[in-house]
């Protein structure tokens, strides 16, 4: 379909007709909707105000840790408020927030189903993830958890603070994330439209896919861990605590047997959102489509593979310890075909640097910085050297946050026109998205010097070293830039969702079932007539794409003409 | 939603999102089997960490595992391979449209499934009376110092059933691991029954009031494998907890 198209469709399309927002506006329609739509933007609204707890306590760890003795917080307290930063964070947003949100709206949208596979149990899910975090909200509540995210035993077994209610919300959550990948698998297994083959699926729903099969996998066995230090905590059953016979560096490979797949469901879907951006933004067919879809398979796979480089200071052998090197090693092979496909799809594109386009940009430049430091921390002689220090916590926000708070805030910006219906404005959104990059290296690359000179990461004083004052001031001062970053699109997108302009079905042009066959916002059943797929994704030409988009006409003056 | 659905005729039910119902059944079998995997990982899991501690501490393992009743474990393991017959023709039967055949043989399911929860609270009971329970009130070798500590089945079950009582070797701190480890899989592995009674009983009522629900055996297939997969995990249980070789 050509770039016309796009004015046929916006006059044939009636708007302001009814739709999947104004089918009802009764709170008790949202609570119990059924529409996977809404059931995304519940999930949005969970997953901000959890990502703003997070947001809280890192504020209050980098306000901490601007002078070299501490300012504000004991050592306990610190310890509770990293642990609730980590908890927040990891369980609550990072793992959910592109799946649930972005996937939930865009699965069937994009395979051109009317809905998921299982409706009720979608929704069920958001319900298990807001007790799950309901739980772990009343767990710091009733006095706090210090035992990290990471809950090593013997320290979570010990810990005389409120271990098992979180770890039950933690469980909860998870169980919740299992029944979305049920969801997820069914979906796209059996719901994609007539003509819609594997191969003519958008690269978003493959990774999609194998973050499905990650979650299925590895979220039960780090459920049974934690259940198992719940009842160890509970009963005094010993499979983990030495003092009761058992072995906490098991808990170790179990913990990370997931926890390492974790960081590929947190980074699977980022991967999906900007293969969509990338093409596009560039308005060409995306380079080497198969072995995108693939390398998200594989990096699935491999992921599993992997986790005993969190141990490499652990009792485990050095055999193992090379072993795990090698197939870490090797984990980055798909990750670079990745980047490379993205890389030589923009080559020759005529490149649009709207908001989601920064974004994309964004990630890659994050996701590299942040890889290529993997690879140190893979290396056994290095890592030795690096573990436990802030080196590790720059490298894992690399990947993990920037990775993923890039991936979703570049696909928040992309579908907000077909989540809400409206456009918001590109001139703050371009901003915003530079603050968010300059924010989040100012924070996170002067962490990468200091970890290297030695910082250990949990620790709320270095007094013994006050030198390194000026990079936790350099990070510091970075995180407000980033939090200023944070906020602004919340400010501009939640203006733009009542008075924003009304946006046609596809104001990017955009190829894809979502924008070529669905209204801005979709009605309820998503498609007004029956769905047929005949041509391949992304079918993009550069050539005849020389016009502005609706979404940058209005922007364009401000800043001066396109680009 | 059940505004959305339509009916096809005298047909099952089919839900707003699918086209047909060959795409309803196909997706519901699909996400059973889905959810499956991720069982298997669940309860893999564990496995992994028995196999570990089996390896680390294999004597004290073989010792600690004669305090189980491998009689009533056998007994177990047969009641549940027979179940998962009897589901099996249910959903046989199922298929065929065959109602009453189908609810007698969920009736024996479920008759069985009772019977294994039974057997399951002497055995438990039992290991009560041997202070083998892996929390603080463990005592390993109990049985063996005090003989009046008889559970009280030795004495209400016929002779057959009784274990013979042998010598107890091993370091209680390894047995407490073997005892928590086996209280844990077999525990949630009786969750799973007990999950499983609520399924069966959910499925038997709603085909006898006729339920819209349940129109073709799609349902039955699903309890099936389910149930299946209950049974599954126990006869990798039984081998490995029961029947430890020296
Ligand atoms: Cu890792």
């Amino acid at each position: 379909m050509s770039a016309t198209l796009i004015d046929n469709a916006t006059a044939e399309q009636p708007r302001n007709d009814r739709n999947y927002l104004n089918a009802d506006h009764t709170l008790k329609s949202w609570l119990l909707t059924v529409d996977h739509k809404r059931i995304g933007i519940l999930y949005l609204i969970a997953v901000t105000i959890f990502f703003f707890i997070g947001a809280v306590a890192a504020a209050m760890i980098r306000y901490e840790l601007t002078s070299p003795h501490g300012i504000l917080l004991s050592s306990e307290v610190y310890n509770k408020t990293f642990s609730a930063h980590g908890i927040y964070m990891v369980f609550q947003f990072l793992v959910v927030a592109i799946p649930a949100v972005l996937g939930n709206f865009l699965i069937p949208l994009m395979i051109g189903a009317r809905d998921m596979a299982f409706p009720r149990l979608n929704l069920l899910s958001w319900y298990m993830f807001m007790t799950g975090g309901l739980l772990i909200t009343l767990s710091f509540i009733l006095g706090g958890v210090d035992a990290g995210w990471t809950f090593y035993v013997p320290l979570s077994t010990l810990s005389e603070t409120q271990i098992s209610l979180c770890l039950v919300g933690i469980f909860i959550t998870g169980f919740s994330s299992i029944f979305t990948a049920v969801n997820f698998i069914a979906t796209i297994h059996k719901m994609r439209a007539p003509g819609m083959t594997w191969y003519r699926l958008p690269l978003y729903i493959w990774s999609h896919y194998s973050t499905a099969i990650v979650i299925l996998l590895g979220t039960p066995v780090v459920a049974i861990t934690l259940f198992l230090v719940v009842v160890e905590r509970g009963f005094g059953f010993g499979i983990f605590s030495p003092e009761l016979g058992g072995d906490p560096v098991l808990f170790q490979h179990l913990f990370w047997f997931y926890s390492h797949p974790a960081v590929y469901i947190m980074i699977l879907p980022a991967f999906g959102v900007i293969s969509e951006i990338i093409t596009c933004f560039s308005r060409r067919p995306i380079f080497g489509y198969k072995f995108i879809a693939y390398s998200s398979l594989a990096i699935a796979f491999l992921g599993f593979l992997v986790w005993g480089h969190h141990m490499f200071l652990s009792s485990q052998s050095v055999l193992q310890g090379l072993i795990f090197s090698i197939i870490t090693w090797i984990l980055a092979v798909p990750s670079a075909i990745k980047v490379f496909n993205w890389t030589t799809t923009m080559y020759k594109g005529s490149i649009h640097f709207s908001t989601p386009m920064l974004y994309a940009l964004g990630f890659m430049g994050l996701f590299l910085i942040g890889g290529l430091t993997g690879l140190h921390l893979a290396s056994i002689d290095t890592d030795v050297h690096l573990t436990g220090t802030y080196f590790i916590v720059a490298h894992f926000h690399y990947v993990m946050v920037g990775g993923t708070i890039m991936g979703y805030l570049g696909g928040i910006h992309f579908w907000f026109p077909k989540m809400f219906g409206r456009t918001y404005s590109e001139m703050w959104g371009r901003i915003s998205a530079m603050i968010v990059f300059v924010g989040f290296n100012l924070t996170f690359f002067p962490q990468f010097i200091v970890g290297y000179l030695g910082m250990p990461r949990r620790y709320h004083y270095y007094y013994f070293a006050p030198e390194w004052q000026f990079y936790h001031i350099l990070s510091t001062a970075g995180s407000t830039v980033l939090g200023i970053g944070f906020l602004l699109p919340g400010i501009y997108l939640t203006y733009a969702i009542f008075k924003g302009k009304k946006a046609g079905p596809n104001p990017w042009g955009a190829k894809g079932l979502e924008w070529e066959q669905a209204g801005s916002p979709p009605i309820t059943e998503n498609f007004e007539k029956p769905v047929l797929v005949l041509e391949d994704p992304y079918n993009y030409n550069p050539e005849e794409d020389s016009k502005m988009y609706e979404h940058e006409v209005e922007s364009a003056d401000m800043l001066g003409g396109r680009k | 939603m059940s505004g959305h659905a339509h009916a096809q005729g005298d047909g099952p039910e089919v839900y707003f999102q699918y086209e047909d119902i060959d795409q309803q059944q196909e997706s519901y079998v699909v996400g059973m089997w889905a959810f499956l995997m991720t069982e298997v990982m669940f309860f893999g899991a564990l496995f992994l960490i028995y196999t570990l501690y089996r390896w680390k501490f294999h004597d004290t393992f073989f010792f600690a595992h004669e305090q189980l009743n491998w009689k009533m474990g056998g007994l177990n393991t047969a009641v549940l391979l027979f179940s998962s017959v009897m589901v099996a023709f249910a959903v046989h039967f199922a298929q065929k449209g065959k109602k009453t055949a189908q609810l007698i043989c969920l009736g024996m399911t479920l008759m069985c499934a009772f019977g294994f929860l039974v057997i399951k609270t002497f055995e438990y009971g039992a290991k009560g009376d041997h202070k083998l329970y892996p929390n603080y009130t463990f005592e390993y070798g109990a049985h063996d110092k005090d003989h009046k500590v008889e559970s009280w089945w030795d004495d209400n079950l016929p002779a057959f059933m009784h274990i013979e009582k042998k010598e107890q070797h091993g370091d209680p701190k390894n047995a407490k691991l073997f005892y928590s480890i086996y209280f844990t899989m077999t525990g949630l592995h009786g969750l799973h029954v007990v999950i499983g009674i609520i399924a069966i009983t959910s499925l038997m009522v709603l085909i006898m009031i006729k339920s819209p629900l349940i129109t073709d055996y799609v349902p039955t297939e699903l309890v099936g494998l389910y149930w299946h997969f209950v049974d599954l995990v126990w006869i990798f249980l039984y081998p490995l907890f029961y029947l430890i070789p020296r």
